[in-house]
């Protein structure tokens, strides 16, 4: 291969670096009305009245938008598949706030100092309303977040708002219980994870206008242009001809930007007005009133019998999806279908619980999805289980885990929202991944720990899987032209939010069509001009779109020889094509691509050769890793330091190896940010208040020591070139291996994340007091 | 209210409110890489240089910059360059929403101090935060930058 797992740089790196436009707020128009929105001091109530004949009587400001203005059409942000597994539960704005940061009303204005002006002019009474802030307590309380008659589901989702549920699923192969009980060694252990925020740099932005044809233009910070300009029609009731979403550069998602926003509100704004209109969310209100990770309990039993083998996995969970549902369905179900496959050897495994709402900020759609959670529960648990069995934890995960060729009964029973996919492991090399994690991690000299005078190193591990797309319901698709002058354009729907997908899907149609990255023009993604993709979500751009682009390069490459054979008048059969040339075999006729490019454009039987193909997946080969974690913990203060952390990858084919390093290296950063330092802290009345970027600490330079990411050797031959997926992937493993290691340093378990100097103490307290 | 102050080696008067903040100000004036990433500085991405130091632009008061020199990084293009390549070389790039700031960061190191060892360069940068890439291969490129010839 030329172009494809070669290094090739970033095709956008330069102008980004240089500061050009290229974000969102970058192309807002320098007139547009400022769109403010009024947040909820509460965490439950009924707005009863609204006085704001002050605010309005303001020079400057433009409307005061409240719910009285919006026809009660439900709908959910999510941006997900059609009919979407989310239920339809979330109004523009609503009579009621849900949450402290809930949407009470929107001022719009020439400028922020006039808006922030009427928003302190404005009044609102509140009856005050009893919140449920413990998940733990939501189902069936006697408190009912969503009373309101007409919200839905899209379909049997287990949507039950009268009980606090907004989704609920379950699932049993063989019988739990029998075997539990037939088992020699059994463990029980509850877990809980945080609400993790994602903290993409680029805040959500929006901004509109109506251009000469009266249509509206919605620029949008989003992973789902496609998505966005569906919700929006739907819940505005414009004609989806009259809107165009266009996704600029991205400036981070992680899930963050894959549901609407501030979309509903500026959109509205011009559609009405007329005018230009923005929003950009402040950083508060990222934290506060976006959304973030689902919080979950998972409580897991494991039974093994004496020889070794993991007989049954029974996993219950309940996950917290705060005031709206968005993501609340499939989220829970990847805990269970992207994880326990990875013991696919039992006799018996379940899978079920209940999604509840509760008056926090809502949750959502966050890189790793579910199998972050499930994977600290699963990965914890089997170190608990080898301990209780005293057997080494790394033999039992090769004796009991996943392996090449070999499938799980879980693929067919569970998707993402509905029923699954069966499939073959055709890649699997997790086994490889261990070995070369233990070696690179010099595992042998290292387990279980090392103990000076005052302080103790120690490794833990853990391993993982993710999907590529959702076979079946994830579509991408890719527009390819040849223009004279040979090079191309590539129009793609799928979004390039910072991970390098352009630079990607760039070499795929480059290797297929035997050219240079430099001649292939991408554009990513315009909903008028670039053909449909779901997005970027659920690590599907590179399989699902990818594949769409390598078959619309490769019917293009056909398109251009039966063109060149009629130039030629020979068959196609005696064309040969090198990218550059179009040779006719056994002759010395033979012409340039950029000739044969200029003739078909401009003298004779002109026409435009364009090509537009569409990929859906039958089926989401997984993407495996081992991750390997040493720490140092100091014996007094308990503080703990990162000092490596090995990631062992089967993620196919890398495309681009070095972006690929770069998608591991990052997510292993903030899954190690979830595992230790983000702390997500609301005070007993439900205010965030880890709402900010002081109380709420991403990982900084200082805390990174060494990442050592490596790729096995794999071709999964349904992926583009032997491509899987490796977004997300490399999330999973950091809180279980942490987790692990510190149990390894000190014997005591830790089963709420995060992983915290203060937690261990008071655990180390708690066991010498023992 | 007018303030005059240099821009990239250009003289500039903008009209400002006196509580504006000079990111703002600048961001109303077409220098879109000086960014918001944050309420309460605490992120980087608004990074300018004031007089040559780096400084967080979204904390600095317009009115308090009358005869100031600001670069922002189109004013230091070709260093952003070298900056750029050794990035793509080392597939430092994800969202790119930080790499402005960055580059006036490193820059600035790079004036004060070329022979910055590991841990200088990441104290140095520590305010610039970055959520995508896990910080080692920005952490490369930068040590290749400030190891380049002139
Ligand atoms: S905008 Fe975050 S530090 Fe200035
Ligand atoms: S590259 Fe996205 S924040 Fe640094």
């Amino acid at each position: 291969m030329k172009v494809v797992n070669t290094l090739v740089k970033s095709i956008d790196g330069l102008g980004i670096m240089k500061g050009r436009k290229a974000y969102t707020d970058d192309f807002a128009e320098k007139d547009s009305l400022i769109v403010k929105v009024l947040r909820s001091p509460h965490p439950f109530a009924k707005i009863v009245k609204i006085d704001d004949l002050e605010a309005k009587k303001l020079m400057g400001i433009e409307m005061v938008l409240t719910h009285k203005d919006f026809k009660r059409i439900p709908f959910t942000r999510a941006g997900q598949g059609y009919p979407e597994p989310s239920p339809h539960d979330k109004f523009v704005l609503d009579e009621y706030v849900r949450y402290i940061g809930d949407e009470v009303l929107a001022v719009v204005g020439v400028s922020d100092e006039v808006c922030q002006k009427a928003l302190d002019l404005i009044k609102v009474e509140y009856e005050v309303l009893n919140p449920i802030l413990d998940f733990e307590i939501a189902k069936d309380n006697e408190i009912i977040i969503h009373p309101e008659p007409e919200i839905h589901e899209m379909f049997d989702i287990g949507f039950k708002p009268k009980r606090n549920i907004a989704a609920s699923y379950g699932m049993e192969i063989g019988d739990v219980k029998k075997t539990l009980e037939s088992c020699d060694y059994v463990i029980k252990e509850t877990f809980y994870t945080q609400a993790q925020a994602h903290v993409m740099l680029e805040p959500h932005t929006v901004n509109a206008r109506m251009d000469y044809m009266n249509r509206i233009v919605i620029f949008s910070a989003t992973q789902t242009p496609f998505h966005v300009r569906r919700i929006i029609s739907q819940g505005l009731e414009i004609p989806m001809s009259k809107i165009r979403v266009i996704k600029p550069r991205v400036g981070g998602g992680f899930g963050g930007k894959q549901a609407i926003h501030g979309e509903m509100l500026v959109a509205y704004v011009t559609y009405k007005t007329g005018k230009p209109a923005k929003m950009i969310y402040t950083r508060k209100e990222v934290f506060e009133s976006t959304y973030s990770r689902h919080p979950m309990r998972i409580d897991i039993s494991l039974g093994a019998d004496k020889d070794g083998n993991l007989k049954v996995i029974d996993c219950l969970g309940l996950s917290d999806t705060g005031a709206y549902g968005e993501h609340a369905l499939t989220v829970f179900m990847v805990t269970g279908s992207k994880v326990l496959p990875l013991y696919n050897k039992v006799d018996s495994v379940r899978f079920a619980g209940d999604i509840v709402y509760t008056n926090h900020t809502p949750a959502g759609a966050f890189r790793g999805y579910g199998a972050i959670q499930g994977n600290f529960a699963l990965e914890s648990a089997i170190d608990i289980l080898c301990k209780k069995m005293k057997i080494d934890p790394i033999a039992f995960r090769q004796k009991n885990m996943m392996k090449e060729k070999e499938t799980s009964p879980i693929f067919a029973i569970m998707g993402e929202g509905t029923a699954g996919t069966a499939m073959n492991m055709e890649t699997c090399k997790l086994e490889e991944c261990v070995e070369r994690g233990m070696e690179l991690i010099d595992w042998k000299n290292k387990y279980p720990r090392i103990e000076t005078e005052d302080k103790i190193r120690s490794v833990g591990m853990a391993i993982a899987m993710q999907g590529s797309g959702i076979p079946y319901i994830d579509m991408g698709s890719a527009t390819i032209k040849l223009n004279d002058d040979g090079f191309y354009n590539l129009m793609v729907g799928a979004t390039e939010i910072g991970q390098g997908s352009d630079t990607v899907l760039t070499q795929i149609a480059a290797e297929e069509l035997m050219t240079d990255v430099e001649k292939v023009i991408i554009y990513s993604s315009d909903t008028d001009l670039t053909p449909f993709d779901v997005g970027a979500y659920a690590s599907s751009t590179t399989y699902v779109s990818g594949n769409a682009v390598k078959r619309a390069a490769k019917e293009l490459k056909e398109q251009m020889l039966i063109e060149a054979a009629r130039i030629f008048a020979v068959k196609v059969e005696d064309i040969d094509f090198n990218g550059e040339t179009f040779k006719v075999d056994n002759t010395d006729k033979e012409m340039s691509l950029i000739d044969f490019s200029n003739q078909i454009t401009y003298s004779h039987e002109q026409k435009q050769l364009q090509v537009t193909s569409s990929y859906v997946g039958h089926k989401s080969p997984p993407p495996f890793m081992a991750g390997f974690i040493e720490i140092e913990i100091d014996k007094e203060t308990f503080e703990i330091d990162i000092l490596n952390y090995v990631s062992v990858v089967d993620c196919g084919t890398t495309i681009n190896p070095m972006l690929a390093k770069g998608q591991v290296d990052g997510a292993i950063i903030q899954g190690l940010g979830m595992a230790h330092f983000e702390d997500v802290i609301y005070t007993k009345n439900g205010k965030l208040i880890s709402g900010d970027m002081l109380n709420y600490k991403i990982p900084t330079r200082l805390d990174v020591k060494k990442l050592t990411t490596v790729f096995v050797d794999s071709y999964e031959e349904s992926g583009p070139f032997g491509a899987k997926s490796v977004g997300e992937i490399g999330i999973d493993t950091p809180p279980a291996a942490l987790a692990n290691a510190v149990d390894n340093a000190l014997g005591i378990r830790i089963k709420d994340l995060p992983i915290t100097s203060e937690k261990i103490f008071k655990e180390m307290r708690r066991k010498n007091n023992e | 209210m007018k303030i005059n102050l240099k821009v990239n080696g250009i003289d500039k008067t903008f009209l400002i409110q006196k509580n504006e903040y000079l990111l703002d100000v600048l961001r109303r004036n077409d220098y879109p890489s000086v960014r918001r990433g944050c309420d309460n500085t605490s992120c980087g991405v608004c990074t300018v240089l004031l007089d040559g130091k780096p400084v967080p632009s979204c904390s600095v008061l317009a009115i308090r910059c009358e005869n100031k020199i600001i670069t922002t990084v189109e004013g230091i293009e070709k260093e952003a360059e070298k900056l750029a390549k050794h990035f793509g070389e080392l597939g430092a790039d994800q969202c790119g929403f930080c790499n402005p700031s960055m580059a006036l960061t490193v820059y600035s190191l790079k004036l004060e101090n070329k022979e910055a060892n590991e841990e200088e360069i990441k104290n140095y940068l520590v305010g610039n935060l970055c959520r995508c890439t896990g910080y080692v291969a920005q952490h490369e490129a930068i040590k290749r930058y400030l190891g380049d010839e002139s």
